[in-house]
């Protein structure tokens, strides 16, 4: 059967792969010095899966990749892959594939040999491993540039040589530690969907580490948002941004504003209205709370004797996001950019809630934004 | 154009001592750029040429030049073939056969070990190890050659504290073929600045290893040897030999170790130079000295030119 | 700070036992493998480069009897010759150090500023005094130079400049590399400032420490170069070590070796931890 060029990638015409491999990491402990940077993480993959690890620096992210890799011991737990223990075996038996962040080509090496390395390690004869190593490169849409060097090329085509070189070797497990943020713009949006497509056509179990939400949203099959060695929250990318179960994870992915509120059996009253308080981490507050709310969760209109009044304007595009000092407190407001432009700033509005409900969390004296 | 990029860019406007309104065509500036470029390097050249160029063209002159005055083939027959003197024919030819063989031993041997040192004091927990042996490999690299040589004699000399405490150990180092006025002991020597300074070059080159490629390696099924093999000693390949080339540079045209170290009893080109200043010579031989100077200058061009392919290698990898 | 760390950024900032860039495999019994390989490899060298200092400092410590004594050492300065070829080693320091400065300073600077593609001649011309070796040197300088210039000890002054211009010039582009020259230089002169002003209180401070380890090596290689002294036929201070007897059994030139030796070092540390110091802080490694 032919090849057929699909842009920029081809089918394989190799035997379809074993779905992929469960993994499982429990209870994982890791200190670096008085750091905890794992503090007892619990995760399942299914086969197959696409899951990212999402959270600032220093939550443990890397660290529970890492782990999972075999380059870093552990303190105690243990990791799991198909129902094998890997616990204690080197890194190197463990039959991962893994995408670093950048420079990770040898460079004495054409791509076509850093490809082939995986199984060059694995002594297949070199026919086999050349045939395997060019049929990868034309998976990634670089057939052509198989004798190139790694210093010849883009960051953008050297991450796409390393993740076949990856796949090479038909890992179980796929690990790709931040293998976007060294790129540009651009490229990043490209390689995000390359990698997303091979993923799901070769059905391999991936694991995705990131601190860009945007990439989370539109790659992963589930989410596990991370923060100072534990899980906060794992859902999927939709379940994550509507509904986030923490206020960190609410304050992570996407935006939200905090605005006091006193709650009362699971309700509280919010702009005057009364709301119903989402299931979930704050849901049996009671007492004085904070509200988190996004800025598609409320909306406005133009009232002189409203709460709050217009303070800055940001065009987004198809929406803009207003800011709507409330006394003390911004909150922020999205709204289509035409109804928008009508309302300039310094404009008296009327706040109102649009969710169906609202989260709370326990009041904080001062408004954190937490970089994402 | 921002302020600051129109007050440099503009040579009138920004150059020392130099004025001139914009509104000047262009190519009068950049004429006078040029000029004030010439100007501003002239001092260095013209002590480069002195101070290099006049000796060296000196030593070609000269080597090619007799006692009669004019242009002659004698001396370098002579270098070739060896002096009229029964007893020190061939004498010069020997004499380059022991530099650069002396070159190539202590370019080879502490190069090697240089590496192994190298990379135990990169990989080493302790920082201090590693400040003290930075500090302290550019301090060593630079010892001069008659300080060294006492302190050796001290050591291995046949009064020497290391050759009494083999002796009590019941290892006699003449025994087996040590002697330091010979050329052994000229090879253990040099090794003392030889070492530091294969680590101070190689030292960068082993900084460049990335962690990525380690760990990629790793990742791939290579165990700690294969890295090596396929990755971490081809990358290195061009620094090692860089510094390699280096090392014999530098042994090969040393003098004041060999020279205060042997007394003149082994024949090394440096020293055979040094004979014919001191006044050495035979009569009738005495342009001898240039040519020797000048096979050195050939023999060193040729390393340089190796060791700026070398290095241009090494840069391409690792950008 | 290992440098065979890596790049990436590793957000457990401080890796404070993961400096050795070994395979990690959960068992320890790899570690101290390596460990242990290393810690041999290290002895051998220190000892190595150790012992020897060790036997110098014995040798000059010994009296004519073989008891300790620091007789060795006291009689440096009343020795015959010492304090004359101090003063001229001194001397021949001195103005090196200072034709050097004056010349690679502010070449080194306007060639980084204005013309980038002679610092490749300059690179190329300041590693000549390695192709053309001291030996080689003098022996031309000798044959070639008129009788006036031979006649003066400052003539050994000028090849001490040129032979000190590969560290000289290497020191100050590193130096001036690291500060981001351009930027810096722009900066003050949009705010204002003349050349002067900008070279004095801009640059100068700036390398510093290179133009401190750049005068030291100087100094270092004036007090230890021997081969154009001697065939110059001028008593610096190496020379009259080689030509000084004295007792037959040589203490005093071992121990004037010695401080020779170890009164560079010190100065040498001294410069290089400095020099240290002001590139770990402008240094950035590529991720």
């Amino acid at each position: 059967m032919t090849q057929m060029k699909e842009s920029p990638m081809t089918e394989s015409t190799s035997a379809p792969r074993s779905t992929g491999a469960g993994v499982s990491l429990e209870n994982l402990v890791r200190t670096f010095g008085k750091v905890r940077a794992l503090d007892g993480l619990t995760l399942s993959i299914e086969p197959g899966e696409f899951m990212a690890l999402l959270g600032p620096s220093g939550c443990g992210k890397t660290t529970a990749l890492r782990v999972l890799a075999g380059f870093e011991t552990l303190d105690s737990g243990r990791v799991i892959v198909d129902g094998d223990d890997l616990s204690d075996m080197t890194a190197r038996k463990r039959d991962m594939g893994m995408v670093f962040q950048s420079y990770s080509l040898f460079p004495n090496m054409s791509a076509l040999d850093n490809v082939a390395f995986g199984l060059r390690m694995r002594k297949q004869s070199g026919r086999v491993r050349r045939a395997k190593a060019a049929e990868l490169l034309d998976m990634v849409g670089l057939g052509d540039q198989r004798a190139k060097y790694p210093h010849q090329m883009s960051g953008g085509q050297q991450q796409r040589i390393a993740l076949a070189r990856a796949l090479a070797i038909e890992p179980r497990v796929l690990l790709l530690d931040e293998p976007l943020s060294a790129l540009d713009a651009m490229v990043r949006a490209e390689l995000r969907d390359q990698i997303r497509s091979l993923q799901q056509r070769l059905a391999i179990t991936t694991v995705f580490v990131t601190h860009d939400q945007e990439e989370v949203l539109s790659m992963a099959d589930r989410v596990c948002v991370m923060s100072k060695g534990h899980i906060e929250q794992v859902a999927t990318p939709a379940e994550l941004y509507s509904r986030p179960a923490t206020a960190f994870v609410a304050q992570f992915v996407g935006i939200s504003s905090r605005y006091p509120v006193d709650a009362a059996s699971q309700r509280v009253g919010l702009f005057g209205q009364d709301c119903p308080v989402r299931s979930g981490e704050g849901s049996a507050l009671s007492g004085p709370a904070d509200a988190l709310l996004r800025p598609e969760d409320v909306s406005i209109d133009v009232d002189p004797a409203g709460q709050g009044f217009v303070t800055r304007k940001s065009f987004l595009g198809a929406m803009t996001r207003l800011t709507v000092q409330i006394g003390e407190i911004p909150v922020r407001v999205d709204l289509r950019s035409d109804r928008a432009s009508e309302i300039d700033l310094g404009t008296r509005v009327r706040m109102s809630v649009v969710a169906r409900d609202v989260l709370i969390a326990p009041r904080q004296p001062i408004i954190e934004e937490p970089v994402s | 154009m921002t302020i600051s990029e129109a007050v440099v860019s503009d040579p009138g406007a920004s150059a020392p001592g130099s004025e001139t309104t914009p509104s000047k065509p262009k190519s009068f500036r950049k004429s006078l750029r040029r000029l004030e470029s010439a100007f501003a390097v002239t001092p260095f050249v013209v002590f480069a040429f002195a101070g290099l160029g006049v000796p060296a063209l000196a030593v070609i002159y000269q080597a090619f030049h007799g006692n009669t005055g004019g242009w002659t083939l004698s001396n370098m027959r002579l270098i070739l073939s060896g002096s009229s003197n029964p007893t020190t024919h061939g004498i010069f030819l020997i004499g380059f056969e022991n530099s650069i063989k002396l070159g190539l031993i202590s370019a080879l041997i502490p190069g090697v070990v240089g590496v192994f040192v190298a990379y135990a004091i990169q990989t080493s927990k302790s920082n201090l190890l590693r400040r003290l042996t930075s500090t302290g490999s550019g301090v060593l690299a630079n010892f001069g050659g008659i300080n060294l040589t006492f302190m050796f004699v001290a050591t291995l000399g046949s009064a020497g504290v290391l050759t009494a405490w083999l002796h009590a150990v019941g290892i006699s180092l003449s025994n087996v073929g040590f002697n330091i006025s010979g050329f052994s002991g000229v090879v253990v020597v040099y090794m003392y600045f030889q070492l530091p300074l294969m680590v101070l070059v190689i030292t960068p080159a082993l900084g460049g290893l990335r962690q990525s490629w380690r760990e990629a390696a790793e990742n791939m099924g290579a165990s700690s040897l294969r890295y090596w093999i396929h990755v971490g000693i081809p990358v290195l390949m061009p620094s090692i030999l860089g510094g390699m080339l280096l090392l014999f540079g530098s042994a090969f045209a040393a003098y004041a170790t060999a020279a205060t170290l042997t007394l003149g009893l082994i024949a090394l080109s440096p020293i055979q130079i040094g004979n014919f200043l001191n006044g050495n010579v035979i009569a009738g031989e005495t342009h001898v000295g240039y040519a020797i100077a000048f096979g050195m200058l050939v023999i060193l061009t040729v390393v340089m030119l190796m060791y700026s392919l070398v290095r241009k290698r090494a840069s391409k990898w690792l950008r | 700070m290992a440098p065979l760390a890596s790049g990436d950024p590793f957000e457990v900032v401080q890796m404070e036992d993961e400096t050795v860039p070994e395979f990690s495999n959960g068992k320890p019994k790899r570690r101290y493998h390596f460990r242990w390989w290393r810690f041999i490899v290290l002895l051998l060298a220190g000892a190595y480069i150790l012992i020897p200092l060790y036997a110098g400092l014995k040798f000059s410590f010994q009296g004519v009897t073989g008891g300790f004594s620091t007789l060795a050492y006291t009689s440096i300065p009343s020795a015959p010759g010492f304090t004359a070829a101090l003063a001229l080693s001194f001397k021949l320091a001195i103005v090196t150090m200072v034709v050097s400065t004056i010349l690679m300073v502010p070449t080194s600077i306007y060639v980084h500023l204005r013309m980038p593609r002679f610092r490749r001649v300059m690179d190329v011309v300041s590693v000549l005094p390695i192709v053309i070796p001291p030996i080689v040197l003098i022996v031309g300088v000798i044959g070639d130079y008129p009788l006036w210039a031979r006649s003066s000890p400052y003539l050994l002054s000028f090849m001490y400049v040129i032979l000190s211009m590969p560290f000289v010039y290497r020191s100050l582009d590193a130096g001036l590399s690291a500060i981001d020259l351009k930027t810096l230089t722009e900066a003050s002169r949009s705010l204002g400032g003349n050349w002067i002003k900008t070279m004095w209180q801009v640059i100068l401070p700036n390398i510093r420490p290179a133009l401190l380890s750049a005068t030291v090596l100087t100094l270092a290689l004036v007090f230890g170069e021997y081969t154009m002294a001697s065939l110059d036929l001028w008593t610096t201070i190496p020379v009259w070590i080689a030509q000084f007897q004295v007792s037959s059994d040589g203490h005093v030139q071992v121990a004037a070796s010695m401080v020779g030796l170890i009164g560079t070092w010190i100065l040498l540390i001294l410069v290089v931890s400095l020099d240290r110091s002001q590139s770990r802080r402008n240094r950035r490694r590529t991720a």
